[in-house]
């Protein structure tokens, strides 16, 4: 391991190539006993948008909490392009950049002010945090705000000065606490399209959240928690290409639902069938030849078929595969 | 922002053309500076209320005593029955004006910081140690608590029927004018991270109001000795020793505490509010 060496010239270039994030054995135990995260082992590749996903409560805010200086982890090791975030968090707080997930904006001044400031922290000077400023307002289309206070934002907008302060100092490492809670859909798309545009230019970017069809558009990698435990990590791909038997077919039908989704589990090759409003879903193996059966066995009972969709399968369908339970409970 | 295009234009083509990835050569007294530059911004963007809070009780306390009640004949009278009371009272609202100032530029802004969006959540990711972050914040309280001293001087100087009896040590002044309001801001550190956000403007009447009713502000501390109970239990009272301080620094030749007791009390109340402050801020900020 090229960072575990002493200290010597050319160290730098060996971290510029060391992961952008590892962790190992990462832990957080809480006072009071409470196991937020166990056992983590995680290692983000530069360049990569990588998507923690799980439900709320999953650890996945005290993951990004640990990595990024701010919660002292109970054991294991956790660094960021090489730097150790417990024994050198001013180090490796130069390297990050965060938007966590309530607007910490600084309320105290306008908008403008939010960026030049944030440089000025990171060792910018004057001249140059003025000119980053300028133009990450240019940027994230927030120049007509500049004089603004924070407050005067909307949510889209505030998030999107989020974004530009914790780019100001050209972090190595882009955090996102569940970034879209909250927001408006088309806010949301956009901010989706800006995380985008980031990777695109080569920026490493980590993001948690609890929306799947998120981590499924934007992520190259997915690590999938519960209850502060790591089950899977892959790309979208390969966790979905993972869970076997999980194609999901979804049947539009009116009249008595459970009926029928009774009498499709008796179907042969259906894993599964859930009654739901307005309709049926149902997980089998292999959809080819399986729609005829389905359809002849919704006949015998009372209800009435109105339309058949068959889905991928998604990042739900590993989860629930995992652990039984829905993404969303 | 007053340079031409032309400035602004090469500044932006500097940037650009800055190679990307961290700026790892910053410095964390950068980041300290940077801190500092920020709270000198809002200052003088509420200058006006600054002003507002720093006057209105040392010009209404001076202006009664010193002023309107020695004018109808009511003068409370100086130090061991000699001079008048601005002797005794010009020590005092020096001393609470740092007080006061000092807690409440600390205190208050982090109710709004540690309040239910965590805004310091964003001061702490500047790349500085937890601790130094604290320390910043205690630098930027006493310099205020200084400022407010600075503002206080003309009204002293100039509201009372007649003058303070100045007879300045200028070493202990230049103690006392460290000390005050490094002690204060640190206070103000202590009160905003131990008390619950919603409760620290509740604190001002329940802690600070006694505190500099009973501070040896209204009264020199070593008068006290015919109520010897009150003189003991006002020891744990930092502002007795920064008014004394006062009281020594300016009119040493009236009574007062020892020096040494003085300067002796606001050295370990100082270093115990400090390390105090930047232990409960590390606790509230660090998960």
């Amino acid at each position: 391991m090229t960072h575990a060496l002493p200290e010597a010239p050319g160290a730098e270039e060996d971290r510029v190539a060391a992961p952008a994030v590892r962790t190992s054995a990462l832990a957080k135990t809480y006072p009071g006993g409470l196991s937020a995260v166990a056992d983590l082992d995680l290692t983000v590749e530069a360049g990569e948008i990588f998507g923690l996903l799980g439900p709320n409560g999953a650890g996945k805010t005290t993951t990004i909490g640990m990595l990024t200086t701010r919660v002292v982890p109970t054991s294991g090791s956790a660094t960021v392009r090489g730097v150790d975030v417990v024994a050198e968090p001013a180090r490796a707080k130069q390297r990050i950049g965060v938007v966590p997930q309530t607007n910490t904006l600084d309320r105290s001044l306008d908008v403008w002010e939010n960026l030049y400031f944030h440089g000025r922290y990171f060792g910018l000077t004057a001249r140059a945090s003025r000119a980053r400023a300028d133009d990450l307002l240019e940027r994230f289309r927030l120049t007509g705000k500049a004089r603004q206070r924070p407050a005067a934002l909307s949510g889209g907008m505030a998030q999107r000065l989020m974004v530009a302060r914790a780019l100001l100092h050209r972090p190595a490492v882009l955090f996102l606490d569940e970034p879209t809670t909250g927001l408006d859909p088309q806010s949301r798309i956009a901010l989706w399209d800006l995380l985008v545009e980031l990777h695109h230019e080569g920026e490493t970017i980590v993001i948690t959240t609890h929306y799947m069809e998120e981590a499924e558009r934007l992520c190259d990698r997915v690590a999938i928690m519960d209850h502060g435990r790591l089950l899977t990590v892959g790309t979208p791909a390969e966790l979905k290409a993972s869970v076997e038997g999980d194609r999901v077919v979804d049947l539009s039908a009116d009249g008595d639902v459970d009926a029928l989704a009774k009498r499709l589990r008796g179907v042969a090759g259906v894993h599964h069938a859930d009654a739901r409003p307005g309709g049926v879903r149902v997980w089998a193996a292999e959809v080819r030849g399986l729609l005829p059966p389905l359809l002849a066995a919704a006949d015998t009972v009372e209800a009435r078929v109105s339309d058949v969709g068959v889905s991928e399968p998604s990042l739900e369908s590993v989860f629930i595969s995992l652990t039984g339970r829905e993404l969303r409970d | 922002m007053t340079e031409g295009a032309a400035a602004r234009e090469a500044a932006r083509v500097e940037a650009a053309t800055e190679t990307p990835g961290p700026a790892d050569a910053a410095h964390p007294l950068a980041a300290f500076g940077g801190l500092l530059l920020r709270d000198l911004r809002v200052l003088t963007k509420e200058r006006g209320r600054f002003l507002v809070r720093t006057v209105s009780q040392p010009l209404l306390l001076v202006f009664v005593f010193t002023y309107v009640l020695p004018s109808i004949g009511r003068d409370l009278g100086g130090v061991g029955g000699q001079g008048s009371f601005t002797d005794v009272l010009v020590p005092g609202v020096l001393a609470i004006a740092i007080l006061i100032k000092g807690v409440q530029s600390v205190a208050l802004p982090l109710v709004q910081e540690f309040g239910y969006t965590r805004e310091i959540e964003d001061r702490v990711m500047a790349p500085l140690p937890v601790w130094a972050v604290a320390l910043e914040k205690i630098a930027s309280g006493a310099l205020q608590g200084l400022l407010a001293a600075a503002i206080v001087v003309p009204i002293v100087a100039l509201v009372p029927a007649e003058p303070i009896a100045l007879d300045i040590t200028w070493p202990a002044l230049v103690a006392v004018l460290l000390l005050a309001p490094v002690l204060s801001s640190a206070l103000g550190l202590v009160m905003g991270t131990f008390v619950e956000p919603d409760n620290v403007p509740l604190m001002f009447s329940v802690i600070i109001l006694p505190v500099t009713f009973l501070g040896a502000t209204y009264f020199p501390w070593a008068e006290l000795s015919v109520i010897p109970w009150l003189q003991v239990a006002l020891l744990v009272n930092p502002l007795v020793y920064i008014a004394e301080g006062f009281r020594y620094a300016l009119t040493a030749d009236l009574p007062h505490m020892p020096p040494v007791a003085i300067f002796g009390a606001l050295l370990v109340a100082t270093a115990a509010a400090t390390w105090l402050g930047v232990h409960g801020f590390r606790r509230r900020v660090l998960g």
